[in-house]
């Protein structure tokens, strides 16, 4: 066992180690404690949370690519009254990080989600999703809009109380170094990128596409050097924390991310490859640093030689 | 609280054995891992995902638990796709990921009729149902197959009330088997029970009788699945209350007035 300390310290959040679970990802949380030990993980970020309950996209929803897969599930959730009643309490957030993931599609809804979030105590952080297709802007999604960026992150952030706010940056765009100078002009603390990749699938036989949606959000390994290159990207435009996501898969990837500049990661479609995945790289982590001889997280972030 | 874990564990392959398949249809096999480490519910299933598999194919695959006993945990699998097809390729001494066991299981009324309806692959989950069934003389067995009968398990089913393997190879053999299907439905309408696992095509016939016979039935649906935990979200079916609800986790197994199947697929007897 290695005594590396891997501990992360985040603006108004102090994080064990970077494995973080992404949105959507990792249900409730719950639903892998068969898996591991919840409160061994840095952190957990909950399925995205709209004020009420949603229904979500019609099936088939879910289709797998070559190193990945496409979604297009539509935040299917429970709302955030029933996850403050029926699972939070039941999470360890005692012990680790639980960060609520927002889902809006105005800023004012935004604000009003925050506003029930920051009150509550066993909630870390909030992290912003800002991908709702946004109909007045005919169906583009606002994250693609740097002045509604901004606009839903002050909002955000006025409703916040002291709880840190995650801005989730969605790759779909020219420069996602705007989007990022965005989020932070609003008042982001971190950022965490990036988001899934807008892409389809269609099926010769049938000549249908293979998600009811259409369209859908590419994740998993197949999206890694795209976040990565996100990621890097980010680092240099601001000087806010920044979380990486996008096709992590082994603690070498982790690694990937904190050498380009992260300070932490979540993991997302890796925990479909198997439940105990995010467990099993968090433990893995320390005895990698020290084969590399990385001394400690600080030293190594960001110290890429390009 | 939230003891007990780790339900994911790497588990060896001790026996890899083809059944059979050809005249291009895909082929069956039997796969035996171990060491289980734990005891299942018919109708439960797993999800299985070799290491080997990298990052290539990033979904684990559903499989019904066939049967748990001394030498392993068995499943049946049926090589449509480039999973399965994978998986027929394992030797012994590889190794599996394998978590679960998952989901609800089939209802066991020991004293009712009960009659499994199996459509192919589905007849996997009931290997381990008439195993265990306390009254093996009150359950009946009625299997609609297109590969010879020969590549199933039907020994398994010696100790069963009646066990009647009926191949649809073309229309009428097909639409044969449906007229059967509801005359033995008829039987159980009063105080039986009726389960049955198989293609959608297969369930939604089951159902559709099942409703206009009022009978009981479950059936067991076989959802697209990418974490089987109840997670990702992309495995739900309508059920009754309109609420989309995790296949995964709420079923594979529904009351069949519980759960409506997609409008959109094939007609049983359209094409594949
Ligand atoms: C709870 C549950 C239990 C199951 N038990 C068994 C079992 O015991 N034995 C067994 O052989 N199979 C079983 N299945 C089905 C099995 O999971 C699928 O056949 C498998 O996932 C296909 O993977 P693939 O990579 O080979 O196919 P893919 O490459 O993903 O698909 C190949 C082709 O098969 C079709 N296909 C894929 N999955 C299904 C499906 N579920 N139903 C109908 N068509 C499909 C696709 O549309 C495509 O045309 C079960 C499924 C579920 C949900
Ligand atoms: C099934 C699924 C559901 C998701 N739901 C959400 C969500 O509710 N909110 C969100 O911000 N991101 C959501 N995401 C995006 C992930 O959090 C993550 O940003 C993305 O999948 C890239 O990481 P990965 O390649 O490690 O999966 C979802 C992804 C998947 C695969
Ligand atoms: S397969 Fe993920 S919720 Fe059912």
């Amino acid at each position: 066992m290695s005594s590396l300390d891997t501990i992360v310290r985040l603006p108004g959040l102090t994080l064990k180690n970077p494995v973080l679970t992404a949105s959507g990802t990792f249900g409730y949380g719950l639903e892998f404690a068969r898996y591991g030990n919840l409160a061994d993980l840095g952190g957990i970020v909950v399925k995205g949370l709209s004020l009420k309950p949603r229904q979500g996209n019609p099936m088939p929803r879910i289709a797998e690519t070559p190193c990945g897969m496409l979604n297009a599930i539509g935040i299917q959730n429970i709302g955030v009254e029933a996850f403050l009643r029926d699972k939070l309490p039941f999470l360890p957030w005692r012990e680790t990080a639980v960060i609520a993931n927002l889902y809006a599609c105005d800023a004012h809804e935004f604000g009003e989600l925050a506003a029930v979030l920051a009150s509550v105590e066993g909630m870390a952080a909030l992290e912003v999703n800002v991908s709702c297709p946004n109909v007045k802007e005919g169906g583009v999604a606002f994250g693609q809009n740097p002045g509604q960026i901004r606009a839903v992150t002050e909002e955000v952030k006025r409703n916040a109380g002291s709880k840190p706010v995650i801005v989730k940056l969605s790759p779909n765009v020219t420069d996602i170094a705007d989007a990022a100078r965005a989020a932070v002009d609003g008042g982001a603390d971190m950022l965490s990128c990036i988001n899934t990749l807008m892409g389809m699938a269609v099926d010769i036989r049938t000549r249908k596409p293979r998600l009811a949606n259409v369209y859908g959000g590419l994740s998993g390994p197949a999206i890694k050097p795209v976040a990565l290159r996100c990621v890097h990207q980010v680092c240099r435009a601001v000087s806010v924390p920044v979380i990486g996501v996008g096709g992590i898969a082994s603690a070498e990837d982790i690694l990937d991310f904190i050498l380009v500049g992260a300070h932490a990661v979540q993991v997302g479609t890796a925990n479909f490859m198997r439940p105990d995945a995010a467990f099993r790289m968090a433990s893995e982590l320390p005895a990698l640093m020290e084969k590399l001889g990385i001394g400690g997280l600080d030293d190594f972030r960001g110290s890429l030689r390009a | 609280m939230l003891a007990s874990r780790n339900n994911c564990q790497d588990l060896r392959v001790v026996r890899m054995t083809p059944l059979g398949g050809g005249e291009g249809a895909p082929p069956l096999f039997e796969l035996v891992l171990s060491p289980p480490g734990w005891d299942f519910r018919p109708g439960q299933f797993v999800m299985i995902r070799p290491p080997e598999w990298g990052l290539d194919l990033v979904w684990g695959r559903p499989l019904s638990i066939a049967d748990v006993r001394e030498d392993g945990l068995r499943l049946l699998v049926q090589a449509i796709g480039r999973g399965t097809r994978r998986l027929s390729e394992l030797r012994p001494g590889q190794v599996v990921t394998v978590w679960g066991p998952l989901g609800n299981s089939f209802a066991v009324e020991p004293d009712k009729p009960t009659l499994l309806l199996a459509g192919g692959i589905g007849i996997a989950p009931f290997v381990g149902y008439a195993r265990r069934h306390p009254k093996p003389e009150n359950v009946t067995l009625l299997f609609g197959h297109r590969l010879p009968a020969e590549s199933y398990p039907l020994a398994d089913f010696g100790g069963l009330r009646k066990a009647e393997a009926v191949r649809e190879q073309n229309p009428e053999q097909l639409a044969r088997f449906i007229d059967h299907l509801g005359q033995t439905m008829r039987g159980y309408a009063h105080g039986g029970l009726v389960l049955a696992c198989g293609p959608e095509p297969f369930l939604r016939t089951v159902r559709k009788l099942a409703l206009t016979l009022k009978a009981r039935a479950q059936l067991s649906l076989e959802n697209r699945m990418a974490c089987g935990v109840g997670a990702c979200l992309g495995c739900v079916a309508r059920n009754g209350k309109d609420q989309l609800v995790q296949t995964c986790t709420h079923g594979p197994v529904f009351w069949a007035e519980d759960v409506f199947l997609s409008e959109d697929a094939a007609p049983l007897g359209g094409k594949p």
